[in-house]
């Protein structure tokens, strides 16, 4: 176990590094990273300023050495536009996205875990009809059209919750619900195949022929068996809202990381663009690694895999 | 018995066979018909179009769809907020997505599959350097990188279809090594190579053939998700020029309108949905159709 946890440390550290080095290249795929952070209608001084001021015309292994070295230091320059150093404005913004994430998970996995168990229970049912629509829907409707269309009938004609905002708690329902949808129908699946796949095991047939009530098969035998399978998931959910919520965020007006990327790419902003891509990146990595790691805590059979 | 069997799968034609099962499966005949639909009016969209997608009205602009009250057939889905006819746009857009998701696939499929089979065929460090860098895109949030990356290299069509041929890669490339995996460990790439079948032999003949089936399903929906990620950066104002008529560009301005001017945004949308919708179902059917082991069952 101690050897498996120090190796994955390792590999997410490696990992780490390669996205710093992707995040530096990111922003000179063209060639000239100074165009590519001044306004479209620059003038030809104005760039060359800001390729004296951001010190692109040191040789690029300079640059590249200055970049990690500051990143080490967790310093990933000023933000062109706020004008502050960008990781702590990116940090500002992060407790607004987790809660909006932490609220789209839970709405999703609400709906999902009965929905995918009491689906794949019963096979043909309109529980599993119903289990197989929003398997299907999650995967087809994409997340800013709903988010637009929630707006639409709740907000606008029904005024049930508010259109844009983060003030009390009825301002994350729909942010949430938006965000929420492609998440819920992949455990939805996720949850009715593998409830499927336990409903036919020896011991599920076992517990029922000892008399046990349905509620407490589903709950204590299938149930124990699919939430494996829906934790080597979740923290891949987790990584997809990072994405997601820069639709959802700016739609919503929900002041997170996902709007202010939105906005710092308008704005040609890649100090700060390259700092929150350097978080949510990390913030993956690290949470797959407690993936990993709940994972062989809770199956012991994956520890002594690869 | 056994015999009796073949004989019976040999009396039909491969046609007759898939027929069979695209009627057996109604889910994947409403999949071929939906993606028909959207193939069909990309491809004649000249044709079908009731008018020029860029030609402006502002007379009539935000003209309500033709079943509510105020609107007509003339423009049955209604007008945008420069006039122009929304369902002639949505017709001339699937041509935009369509592009983008059949080429972004191919790059991305091609690209996966050389490498893929690099890594599982060579192994050794090149499978780690190769599989190291793979794992390291998949590590970064998708869209988010796209994101960035669209925003560096500003808009064009060219553009969107590179960022999603490159960055879509490294899932291509962990499908095709661990096919290749597991085919190498079959029995009968192990009695090719015996009895001395050159590795060139083996990869065409043996390894090429049984990773057709699974990677044309994974294209299927990494297709429907390219037009969905191509709508989101459009969204985004990040996609193909302003001018274009695409359904991300459409949402864009529909999401100012949408207060008064719902349909705006909502057309487009249902475009997408019902795009994806029928390539979902098309993988799904295809996963049926093409798996060796499913086919037996069937």
């Amino acid at each position: 176990m101690q050897r498996y946890l120090f190796s994955r440390l390792i590999q997410s550290a490696l990992l780490m590094v390669g996205v710093l080095v992707i995040t530096f290249f990111m922003v000179r795929l063209t060639g000239d990273p100074a165009r590519v952070m001044t306004p479209r209608d620059a003038s030809p001084e104005r760039v060359e300023a800001m390729r004296e001021a951001m010190g692109f015309n040191d040789p690029l292994i300079i640059q590249f050495t200055r970049y990690m070295g500051g990143a080490a230091r967790g310093n990933f320059g000023q933000s062109l536009h706020y004008r502050a150093p960008a990781m702590s404005l990116v940090m500002q913004r992060v407790p607004a996205t987790i809660e909006l994430t932490l609220a789209a998970m839970g709405f999703a996995l609400f709906f999902a875990i009965p929905l995918g168990v009491f689906g794949g229970s019963r096979p043909g049912s309109i529980w599993d009809t119903l289990a197989r629509g929003f398997g299907l829907l999650g995967q087809t409707v994409p997340n800013f059209w709903l988010a637009l269309m929630l707006i639409v009938v709740f907000a606008v004609d029904l005024g049930w919750f508010p259109s844009f905002g983060r003030s009390g708690p009825m301002s994350i329902v729909l942010p949430a619900v938006a965000l929420g949808f492609f998440p819920l129908g992949q455990f939805v699946r996720l949850v009715r195949s593998a409830t499927l796949e336990v409903r036919g095991e020896d011991y599920i047939r076992t517990a029922y022929s000892k008399g046990i009530e349905e509620r407490a098969v589903l709950g204590r035998h299938v149930f124990r068996n699919v939430s494996i399978t829906l934790v080597s998931i979740v923290g891949v959910q987790f990584g997809y809202m990072l994405g997601g919520s820069i639709y959802i965020e700016s739609i919503f007006s929900w002041p997170g990381i996902g709007r202010m990327i939105n906005e710092a790419v308008q704005a040609r902003d890649f100090p700060l663009v390259q700092a929150i891509a350097v978080f949510s990146a990390g913030f993956v990595v690290v949470l797959n690694l407690l993936t990993d790691v709940a994972y062989a805590l809770i199956d012991p059979r994956i520890r002594y895999e690869d | 018995m056994r015999i009796d069997a073949l004989d019976q799968e040999n009396v039909r034609s491969p046609f007759q066979r898939v027929l069979r099962i695209v009627f057996r499966d109604k889910a994947g005949l409403v999949g071929v018909l939906l993606f028909g639909i959207v193939l069909f009016s990309a491809i004649f969209a000249p044709y079908i179009a009731p008018h020029h997608p860029l030609e402006q009205n502002l007379r009539i602009s935000r003209q309500v769809p033709a079943w509510q009250e105020g609107g007509d057939w003339e423009h049955p889905l209604g007008t945008d907020n420069l006039g122009r006819d929304m369902l002639s746009r949505i017709i001339y857009g699937s041509r935009v997505s369509l592009t983008v998701g059949f080429f972004g696939v191919l790059i991305s499929m091609s690209l996966g599959m050389i490498l893929g089979l690099v890594a599982g065929y060579v192994g050794g460090r090149t499978d780690n350097i190769i599989m190291g860098i793979a794992n390291l895109f998949l590590a970064i949030p998708y869209l988010l990188l796209v994101v960035v990356v669209a925003a560096v290299l500003g808009r064009s069509l060219i553009n969107v279809i590179m960022i999603f041929g490159f960055t879509n890669a490294p899932l291509f490339v962990r499908i095709t090594r661990g096919e290749v995996l597991r085919i190498r460990k079959s029995g009968y790439v192990e009695s090719a190579t015996s009895i001395g079948a050159r590795p060139g032999r083996i990869i065409f003949q043996h390894i090429l053939p049984n990773l057709i089936g699974p990677l044309l399903t994974v294209a299927t929906f990494e297709m429907s998700g390219m037009i969905f990620y191509e709508a989101g950066l459009g969204f985004l104002g990040l996609s193909v020029p302003p001018g274009v008529p695409s359904w991300g560009n459409m949402l864009a301005a529909g999401r100012q309108y949408i207060q008064f001017s719902p349909w705006i945004a909502a057309f487009p949308g249902l475009a997408i949905v019902f795009t994806s919708l029928g390539m979902n179902l098309l993988g799904d059917w295809l996963r049926d159709v093409l798996d060796p082991k499913m086919r037996r069952s069937a």
